[in-house]
């Protein structure tokens, strides 16, 4: 089949539309809720693209995937060559097609958006990244890179380091990376539920970085078992990428009494330890049957959906400003809402509250209004006099955010840091100390998965270049 | 994979494990622990690095095992392996000259004590160990301990060995002689007798360091399940300690959070089980 339609016809087809298991059904098992497209819906997707020549949504994609070339090949219902150019610019497109803000980039830019829907991009890249994964045997293998002989190491095997490790073992050298945590996908697994991305998928997409020759050592803590400085001695270049680290506290009394999790350790119980999902995991988790959860991000939405799943009764996320300055992504939101999730808007805690017996009884709240914009141009929420009310609550989940993780940082005491304890990297991703190379939350703070992978495809390219520049 | 090299029985409930660790055995530092996970779909528990010999590449891990999780890892045998040891974690001890001072054990506490008092002994100090436990069957390191220590008392509740009673008798005497009074104390065991000892040495104004043991998911600084307040802030064990200021620690609140899964586990844990979470350090 061929791509040749005409605009006119293009125009003329509408936007497809995800199927999702039913919200009563799922909010109570960790199944995946979007269930994918079926071919028919690919394709008729693929084909409402116009090819554009100045291929608006490829500067939207942070990994900067060739759009308009591998929906062209899914159009013309060539899934081999799809996936061959896919999978060239990602390194973890299945990933990328479930959890990518895709609305606030390569969509947010497509010309179709301009006056209608947009093309489902992230939908196609989610299609043809799960057909390559099913489809082993039909996939257009590229020619093995000649070996350099260099030795490239890259601290942390999350989205970061998974797409630079991806990207320099397609350029030939040897990839070592070092995981602190006993497996592999560091937030993709740790933090994102199954619900959003099945650990399945997380294997599988790290299969394709194994079979390219990159070795993965889990349980190694750069910083702690080995430091930066042995790496640099034993590898010719190292790439830092090892994510967020403690919570942000709330700093409000009760936060330490039984019931309060921070996002990461909840999260990290059951998508992790598999506590509350599978019968016989023997990492506990405390279920209640009113759960508060604090923050407005996709850290918030996944924390209330997976205390839904857990039996909540009453799943809350609570938010000092509203609903529009939410940074959670659109579909986030709107899943939780169809699930059952409740949105306490313009309200902050004031406080934990407790029972006799030290466990958490509920949140202490004030009500909020917002005021003019502040520094990151959302309206300031401003305390309502008297407006404080009492909100029952069994766990309470901070997800207000993380800080700099201080394990690796403490111990190289060469690489320059910001305020916040953050790596400071170049234009290029390059740290204080040469050939050291960092990116993702370590450098950021708090992101997104594309973000960060954009980082590692970035610092990539720019290991690559420091080595050739070196082997001269 | 971490092979299982030795696996001796201590005291009731007690083992010494050997595991070859080469990288984390080059690294270690006293006061220094692993997060260790037996297999698949078992719990992440931390364990205190009792000693390690780099040259072997190996480390020794103290287990009591009184939960579900260490019962399963002290059943390893020799030649069979725990799938992942991680670390060295946590703050070393911070090891320095004091002159005279006093350390004290309470159960499996004394195993996290020693790797401390053979630092100490190091450095020079003239160490008073003080070990105490329910009964002689309690009492471990005996050997180990008494030639790192110019004086070395054993206390027992039932008063099978030792002094009758608990650690903070000898410690009292030892703080209101002022022959003997201790430049530093170092306690580690249950939370009430970290507690006590904190009170007493608080009077006089000695530095006293307790090395906590709260619950602990990944131990690297990422989750905060860890956390204790520690003055006025809120401390994680697993980057900030796991050693405090015994003297700012909340030990009422970091007992109460240890009790938080006491439900679940009770429902884990096999019937002579007694309390509901395991001390693991």
């Amino acid at each position: 089949m061929s791509n040749k339609i005409s605009a006119k016809d293009r125009m003329a087809i509408k936007r497809t539309e995800m199927h999702e298991l039913p919200a009563e059904v799922r909010n109570k098992n960790f199944e995946e809720v979007n269930l994918g497209l079926s071919p028919e819906q690919a394709i008729e997707e693929a084909r409402r693209c116009l090819q554009c020549k100045n291929r608006a949504c490829v500067a939207g994609c942070p990994v900067g995937v060739s759009i308009p070339e591998f929906i062209d090949a899914l159009a013309s219902e060539d899934l081999p060559r799809a996936a061959q150019v896919l999978r060239g610019d990602n390194a973890l497109p299945a990933v990328c097609g479930r959890v990518c803000p895709q609305e606030t980039q390569c969509e947010a830019l497509c010309v179709r958006g301009l006056k209608g829907e947009s093309v489902a991009i992230g939908y196609l890249e989610r299609y043809v990244a799960d057909w390559a994964m099913s489809h082993p045997d039909q996939l257009l293998r590229d020619d093995a890179p000649v070996a350099t002989g260099k030795k490239v190491a890259v601290v942390g095997c999350g989205p970061a380091g998974l797409t630079a490790a991806g990207e320099l073992a397609r350029q030939g050298h040897t990839v070592t990376i070092f995981e602190a945590l006993h497996d592999t996908g560091g937030v993709l697994r740790y933090g994102i539920p199954e619900f959003r991305l099945p650990k399945d998928i997380i294997d599988s997409e790290v299969a394709v970085l194994l079979e390219l020759g990159v070795t993965i050592e889990c349980n190694v803590i750069i910083g702690k078992t080995l430091t930066v400085f042995e790496l640099t001695e034993d590898f010719d270049a190292v790439f830092i990428a090892n994510g967020a680290g403690l919570p942000t506290m709330l700093n409000i009394p009760g936060e330490n009494l039984k019931g309060v999790y921070a996002a990461n350790e909840f999260l990290t119980r059951v998508n992790l330890m598999e506590a509350g999902r599978r019968e016989d995991s023997s990492t506990p988790i405390i279920k209640r049957a009113e759960v508060a959860v604090i923050g407005g991000g996709n850290t918030a939405m996944d924390c209330v959906r997976t205390a839904k799943r857990l039996g909540a009764e009453r799943a809350m996320i609570v938010y000092r400003r509203g609903e529009a300055e939410m940074p959670a992504r659109v579909e986030e939101i709107k899943h939780a809402k169809e699930e059952g999730v409740e949105f306490v808007m313009l309200t902050a805690p004031l406080a934990i509250t407790a029972t006799e017996d030290g466990w958490v009884s509920g949140l202490k709240c004030q009500r909020m209004e917002l005021g003019p914009p502040d520094d990151s141009g959302r309206r300031r929420p401003q305390p309502i006099e008297g407006s404080e009310f009492e909100l029952p609550a069994g766990v309470v989940i901070n997800a207000v955010g993380t800080s700099a993780n201080p394990l690796l940082t403490a111990t190289a005491p060469d690489l320059t840091l910001n305020k916040w304890g953050n790596i400071l990297i170049n234009d290029d991703g390059e740290t204080s100390i040469p050939g050291v190379f960092a990116g993702g939350d370590i450098v950021r703070g708090g992101a997104t998965v594309i973000l960060a992978m954009g980082d590692g495809k970035r610092a990539a390219a720019a290991i690559n270049e420091y080595l050739s520049r070196k082997a001269e | 994979m971490f092979e299982v090299l030795s696996n001796e029985i201590l005291a009731e409930n007690l083992h010494k494990m050997v595991v070859s660790a080469p990288r984390i055995a080059r690294a270690r530092k006293a006061g220094q622990f692993v997060m260790v996970r037996l297999a698949k779909g078992e719990e992440r528990i931390p364990l205190t690095i009792g000693d390690a010999d780099p040259e072997a590449g190996t480390i020794s891990l103290f287990i009591q095992a009184i939960g579900a999780s260490t019962r399963k890892i002290v059943n390893t045998k020799v030649g069979e392996f725990i799938r992942d040891v991680a670390g060295p974690l946590g703050k070393e001890t911070h090891i320095i000259n004091w002159g005279r001072v006093a350390c004290v054990g309470g159960g499996v506490g004394t195993a996290v004590l020693f790797p401390l008092v053979k630092a100490l002994a190091e450095a020079g100090n003239q160490i008073t160990t003080i070990i105490g436990g329910r009964s002689s069957s309690y009492i471990i390191l005996e050997d180990e301990l008494t030639p790192l220590s110019e004086k070395f008392l054993v206390t027992t509740e039932d008063g099978s060995q030792g002094i009758k009673g608990f650690v903070t008798a000898p410690l009292s005497e030892m703080l209101a002689d002022p022959e003997r009074v201790p430049q530093a104390v170092f306690a580690v065991g249950p939370v009430p007798m970290m507690k006590a000892v904190a009170e007493l040495t608080r009077k006089q104004g000695i530095e006293t360091i307790v090395s906590l043991n709260p619950i602990m998911i990944d131990g690297t600084g990422m989750c905060g399940g860890c956390r204790v307040q520690v003055g006025n802030e809120t401390k994680f064990a697993c980057v900030d300690g796991p050693e405090f200021d015994a003297h700012l620690v909340d030990f009422n609140g970091l007992s109460d959070r240890l009790t938080s899964y006491r439900k679940e586990e009770a429902g884990h844990a096999a019937k002579d089980c007694k309390i509901g979470r395991e001390e693991t350090k």
